[in-house]
């Protein structure tokens, strides 16, 4: 992996001609990780999807990039709230996917040792529809790890999973991710309270920054005081900006 | 117990048929009952024979091109938006045409034997299949094409590894259908044109006032077709499971 980069946009989000994120500026800081929160609709994905460089029929009005200015193709990984594991290829083909999508050979052996980093070596045969909700979002971690980019965009990796599988993925994802620049987006103000080294919460209105638990590394226990009064704050935001 | 019920709707059918035949006391030469249709089946089963392996022949080698044809267009058009402006009306205009109409042109260009019966049969699968599999491939779900993207794929590698793979539901799909229309083609070509084949030997039949032997060569080509879509549907349902694991 190469040095990670800090991310920065600046601008508005146009889908044909409406205005569907309002302007922002927003500067992601280099290996660190940042949770964007913020309710349904405000635009956060789609200000993640700026940095991935998709977008099709959304026209950028402004400028989204890499801090150190090079260009962030080939250098960003993607994991959303679906775990898109295609249903044809076992697990393992699955963590390997990028590989024979770019034409490259796979390295199976390091495929591997992800799965058994995420704790599914034993299912590498397997084809999704055998796993369950939480293994299939596993696997997704492991297929996102295996393209070894510096850059982490996750779009609500978590939120379909229930409680207790949600916090061990949290875990998981956190450890397995630290040093890369993470941007994380997120709609639960306890996973920004968790996680995020920096917390962002996008409103209708406007982007603000919510001072978290420095002190705590990351991440942090769900029953912790400081972190459950980071969620109240949160929380607070949320409702009073809908 | 459960193959006692599957014979039974064709044992009422049977009835039906004799009745019908019993009480509106139709000449055997208009239409003949099941028992003398049974014995021409039984006695002419040697030409019957013959004259299926034709029309099976002529059907799975349709059957076979129509699928490969059926798959590279839906790829091409999937893969081209011109071409997909250019050769998408031009394939719904074929559709338009009908296609007993083609089938003397077919015996012209292809000759009488087995060529223009191929061409007919795979003309009349082969906008089924494109049909089938190019809506399937440009329904793949965006989120696959945008993590393709991400992960730096070109386009037809996405097409190889990803459209392709999800569009498979769509192709067998239009496989099945291909499996009963094609004897269809075959079955217009012989009767445009041919001296072998089941379509042949209905005319044949019919032309020397044979009714019994007519009927007995529809019953043969109903049942092929069956057997056709009940193979076809088997392999694709196979290739599925395989799919899903």
């Amino acid at each position: 992996m190469t040095e990670p980069p800090g991310l920065c946009f600046s601008g508005r989000v146009l889908a044909g001609g409406v205005e569907i994120l309002a302007p922002v500026d927003l500067e992601v800081p280099a290996g660190r990780w940042t949770c964007l929160l913020g309710a349904s609709g405000v635009g956060k994905s789609t200000l993640l999807q700026c940095f991935a460089g998709l977008g099709d029929g959304l026209v950028l009005d402004g400028t989204a990039g890499a801090s150190d200015g090079a260009a962030l193709q080939g250098r960003v990984a993607m994991m959303a709230q679906a775990d898109l594991l295609m249903p044809w290829l076992n697990v393992r083909e699955n963590v390997m996917l990028g590989a024979r999508l770019r034409g490259e050979r796979g390295d199976k052996g390091r495929a591997t040792e992800l799965l058994r980093r995420v704790g599914l070596e034993a299912l590498a045969e397997r084809k999704p529809r055998a796993l369950s909700g939480g293994q299939r979002q596993r696997a997704a971690l492991a297929r996102t790890l295996y393209e070894d980019r510096p850059v982490v965009l996750l779009d609500e990796p978590f939120s379909a999973l229930d409680v207790a599988t949600r916090a061990r993925m949290q875990d998981l994802a956190a450890e397995v991710l630290r040093g890369r620049t993470v941007l994380h987006v997120t709609h639960d103000p306890a996973e920004a309270a968790r996680l995020g080294e920096r917390v962002f919460v996008l409103t209708a209105r406007r982007l603000s920054e919510v001072a978290t638990d420095e002190g705590q590394p990351m991440p942090r226990p769900p029953d912790d005081g400081e972190t459950l009064a980071v969620t109240g704050r949160l929380t607070r935001l949320l409702l009073d900006a809908a | 117990m459960r193959g006692v019920w599957a014979l039974l709707p064709l044992g009422f059918g049977l009835a039906i048929w004799q009745a019908a035949v019993m009480l509106l006391q139709v000449p055997h030469f208009i239409l003949p009952g099941p028992a003398r249709v049974a014995r021409a089946l039984w006695e002419n089963r040697a030409l019957l024979a013959e004259n299926a392996l034709v029309t099976v022949t002529e059907v799975l080698v349709g059957l076979a091109l129509g699928a490969v044809l059926g798959w590279a267009t839906a790829v091409g058009l999937a893969l081209s938006p011109p071409a997909r402006r250019l050769v998408r009306p031009l394939l719904v205009f074929s559709q338009a045409v009908p296609v007993f109409a083609l089938a003397p042109i077919f015996t012209l260009w292809f000759g009488y034997g087995m060529g223009s019966k191929v061409a007919m049969a795979l003309l009349i699968i082969y906008f089924p299949v494109t049909s089938a599999f190019f809506d399937a491939l440009v329904s793949t779900p965006p989120a696959w094409l945008a993590q393709a993207r991400v992960m730096g794929a070109g386009p037809v590698r996405v097409m190889w590894h990803v459209r392709i793979p999800a569009a498979l539901p769509g192709l067998l799909s239009g496989l099945r259908l291909a499996a009963v229309y094609a004897p269809i083609g075959a079955i217009i070509g012989e009767w445009v044109g041919a001296s072998r084949g089941l379509g042949y030997l209905m005319l044949l039949a019919n032309g020397r006032a044979k009714i019994d032997l007519m009927f007995a060569t529809v019953i043969v080509v109903a049942v092929l077709t069956l057997v056709l879509h009940r193979v076809v549907d088997a392999l694709a349902g196979r290739l599925e499971a395989g799919r899903r694991g």
